[in-house]
């Protein structure tokens, strides 16, 4: 295996000071729309320099949701590893977290935005477990494409791509030199209800929770309807249901907070919808991977779903305003 | 200790033959419908796939025993096969590339203790020809049926058909003399819906007889298709039991994995007791089966992933040009009739061929596998081979202070190795051990010397 090939992302892009936002104008220009969004009240945004608003009402000393994020995909990880067999070296981990953390901080410093490691952390955990590469560059170039998504494909003032989720279908579309492993997690019950109850409470502290209900909900009505149209015994179904990838991709994935609607109703219709083309990418295109590309057209298509969308924008707990580091939630204020 | 390691190898190809030989019947990932009230199985099958972007040829070989007119066959296939599309082979071609992804048990002796060698292992023997092995084994517009094609190829007289509606179908092959396992309708219904069409072959006795064989060879389709899939699901309706199943898939990019199952290494590399070198077979057979229960039954077992321009240690040698376009591979051109010998050891980077070959091996029945096996091409071309090792101990009569040390540790050296064997196979430990002991793995320490034994043991040679 040759592991010598790191891309030109490692390195770092140079930086000036960054008082002012030399780019964020600029981008602002391009999409139409100022950069960076307040926290509170309406849409309206503030181009002036970064502010330091906070977020939720202080309630207290409660955690942010990406900690126990972070907790408990390092513990999937951890348990893939040891028992599940995974074939993750930590080479790899540590490619696709440098990677994604120089590039965190290279584009907090170009659009002056503070730097934040967790939302980095997260995408880290989330590539090393799904993503698979003979040699360690697909595995960097999707860290740096995660990251770099966040910061230069932006309208209405969010990211448009769910960060792991554009890293893993551009490398594995773009290149033969990365796959997914759908099968990996197996199909045992009690693992997918384990991923489900730590989900569950984790999606729960980010005010998500429906995402991965509605998500599966769905998507398991398609499948238990095919197995009616076909005749088929219902162990089918729930086998493609017990799938432990698919739970976590329901929990840990399409749930991320600032890569879904804020209101009720359109988080609804984006979690229907893409389970609806992930059925159909899964049974009538036969893409395994079918769930990664839905969630992907459905973040493109989420601005419009926005449009409709009056609800307050969604801010990590602890989170300042800054554009980069909007990936997870916390619970209604 | 510094000690060179010569190794020899038992290829695993009776291990498979004994595996694949029970039963009395088989059929295909199909399910066998006698024509007769015979009683069914199907037991095992080996499957060759090549997969490459769409195109797909998948090669059927089958174990039938039973009588030639009783033989028929029913495979779901996704479009109309055209005559050129479909095609028999030679059943030495499924054997070669059985032997050649086989499990293997490699042999090291342990030299005198009291030399010292340079460290590189050296390949004194590989296995016999595994051909040695190989040989051994040896009215329908009304319910909706088209019959869509018929062709006589080789000597099988093939139909495909497609349907309406299962019932149809159903009664359509009752009509034509095929008896159905019963809960082959619900399943025969869901290809129905879902657009497939159904390829069914009998045997021709007239050609068969012309073929002057006592068997039949393989059947093979040739077709392009979205779906990398393997359909098990008619074959586990009659299944008496579970089955095995053992694919080979042939592709470009590199390893094959199933998507719907979890795909598991076998376990390997492990040193197991000289003995087994007599039961290898039975060794397979037991680790196999102790690995699915442990695997809760619905795994699909990974056994080989290997560039097929090579092997280390080579079971049997890699398949020729000839060999692999007669399975479907392509995209070798030039390869013609220019019959190289084929390298034992590591080829010149980059490979002639860009060939990498996946053993799977699953032991299913419809309540642990429900579903078909959908399948996909990883970009995965690491090696990976079944290979289990036996050390001899050293027999000579080694007189030094590394030879004391040397035999003061073997008893602990077999218990592990005795260990290793319990735990892949389930065996009783009691009776691994004895088993050693018969075949001198003692376990007993050798007697500790006394210190003043060898003070005098030179001067004192009268003695």
């Amino acid at each position: 295996m040759n592991k010598a090939h790191c891309p030109q992302v490692l390195s770092k892009p140079a930086v000036k000071p960054p008082s002012r936002r030399p780019y964020s104008a600029l981008i602002s220009r391009i999409i139409g729309r100022p950069l960076e969004i307040r926290a509170t009240g309406s849409r309206k945004t503030s181009t002036s320099a970064p502010s330091r608003i906070l977020t939720a009402p202080a309630s207290g000393a409660r955690i942010d949701p990406r900690l126990f994020q972070i907790a408990a995909l390092g513990a999937l990880l951890i348990f893939g590893v040891a028992a599940r067999a995974f074939e993750i070296t930590p080479a790899e981990f540590f490619v696709i977290g440098a990677t994604a953390l120089t590039t965190q901080w290279a584009m907090s410093a170009i659009f002056a935005v503070k730097f934040e490691a967790k939302s980095a952390l997260i995408t880290t955990l989330s590539l090393t477990l799904l993503l698979r590469a003979e040699a360690l560059w697909p595995l960097a170039a999707a860290a740096f494409i995660a990251i770099a998504s966040k910061f230069l494909l932006r309208m209405r003032g969010k990211h448009v791509f769910n960060p792991a989720n554009i890293g893993i279908v551009a490398v594995t579309l773009a290149t033969g030199a990365a796959w997914t492993t759908p099968g990996q997690w197996g199909t045992a019950v009690w693992l997918a209800a384990l991923i489900a109850g730590v989900g569950s409470f984790v999606t729960w502290r980010a005010s998500r929770l429906d995402v991965p209900l509605f998500f599966l909900g769905v998507f398991a009505m398609l499948l238990f309807a095919r197995a009616t149209w076909l005749g088929d015994p219902l162990s089918i179904p729930m086998l493609r249901l017990q799938n432990g990838a698919l739970v976590l991709f329901a929990f840990f994935m399409i749930s991320d907070p600032k890569t879904t609607p804020d209101g009720l109703l359109p988080r609804i219709a984006f979690a229907a919808g893409t389970a609806m083309l992930a059925y159909v990418f899964i049974f009538h295109f036969y893409k395994s991977d079918g769930v990664f590309y839905a969630l992907a057209i459905a973040c493109l298509i989420r601005p419009l779903i926005e449009l409709f969308d009056s609800a307050r924008p969604y801010q990590w707990r602890d989170a300042t305003i800054s554009a980069a580091d909007r990936k997870l939630i916390l619970p209604a204020e | 200790m510094n000690r060179s390691l010569k190794k020899s190898l038992i290829a695993a190809a009776s291990a498979l033959a004994a595996v694949t030989a029970t039963g009395g019947a088989f059929a295909f990932c199909g399910f066998y419908v006698a024509k007769a009230d015979t009683k069914l199985f199907n037991k095992a099958s080996k499957v060759a796939i090549m997969r490459d972007g769409e195109r797909t040829v998948i090669t059927m070989s089958n174990d039938y025993q039973g009588e030639l007119k009783e033989f028929a066959m029913v495979v779901p296939v996704p479009v109309v096969l055209e005559e050129g599309q479909i095609h028999v082979t030679e059943n030495a071609i499924i054997d070669h590339l059985d032997a050649y992804t086989s499990p293997r048990l490699v042999e090291y002796f342990d030299e005198d203790p009291c030399a010292v060698y340079a460290n590189d292992e050296i390949m004194v023997t590989a296995s016999k020809a595994p051909a040695a092995a190989a040989e051994r084994r040896r009215g329908d517009d009304a319910l909706g049926v088209t019959v869509e094609a018929e062709y006589t190829v080789g000597e099988y007289d093939i139909q495909i058909l497609s349907a309406k509606e299962s019932g149809g179908l159903a009664i359509w092959l009752k009509q034509n003399g095929y008896k159905l396992p019963k809960g082959a309708e619900a399943t025969l219904g869901s290809y129905v819906k879902q657009g497939t069409k159904f390829f069914v072959a009998k045997v021709n006795l007239d050609e068969q007889t012309k073929t002057g064989l006592r068997y039949l060879r393989p059947l093979q389709i040739a077709f392009e298709s979205p779906r990398f899939m393997l359909p098990i699901r008619l074959g586990t309706v009659n299944a008496d039991g579970k089955q095995e199943l053992f694919v080979f898939a042939l592709t470009r990019n590199g390893r094959v994995e199933t998507t719907n199952y979890r795909t598991v290494k076998l376990p390997t590399g492990m040193t197991v007791p000289t003995y087994v070198k007599d039961e290898f077979g039975d060794f397979y057979k037991a680790m196999f089966a102790e690995q699915v229960q442990r695997e809760s039954e619905n795994a699909v077992f990974l056994e080989y992933a290997w560039d097929m321009n090579w092997c280390d240690p080579c079971a049997a040698d890699p398949l020729s040009d000839d060999e692999l376009q007669e399975l479907g591979v392509y995209w070798l051109d030039g390869g013609g009739d220019r019959a190289e010998p084929m390298t034992r050891r590591r080829p010149s980077p980059g490979g002639a061929k860009d060939v990498f070959v996946t053993r799977l091996h699953v032991s299913y029945d419809a309540a642990h596998f429900p579903e078909d096996l959908m399948f996909k091409t990883t970009g995965d071309r690491e090696n990976f081979q079944g290979r289990y090792v036996m050390r001899h101990p050293y027999k000579g009569d080694a007189k030094c202070e590394a030879a004391d040390r040397y035999r003061a540790d073997l008893p602990k050296r077999f218990e592990n190795e005795a260990q290793t064997l319990a735990n892949l196979t389930g065996w009783d430990i009691e009776d691994i051990r004895t088993k050693m002991d018969d075949n001198g793995q003692s376990f007993t320490p050798p007697k500790k010397e006394k210190w003043w034994e060898k003070l005098w043991s030179k001067s004192d040679k009268k003695g």
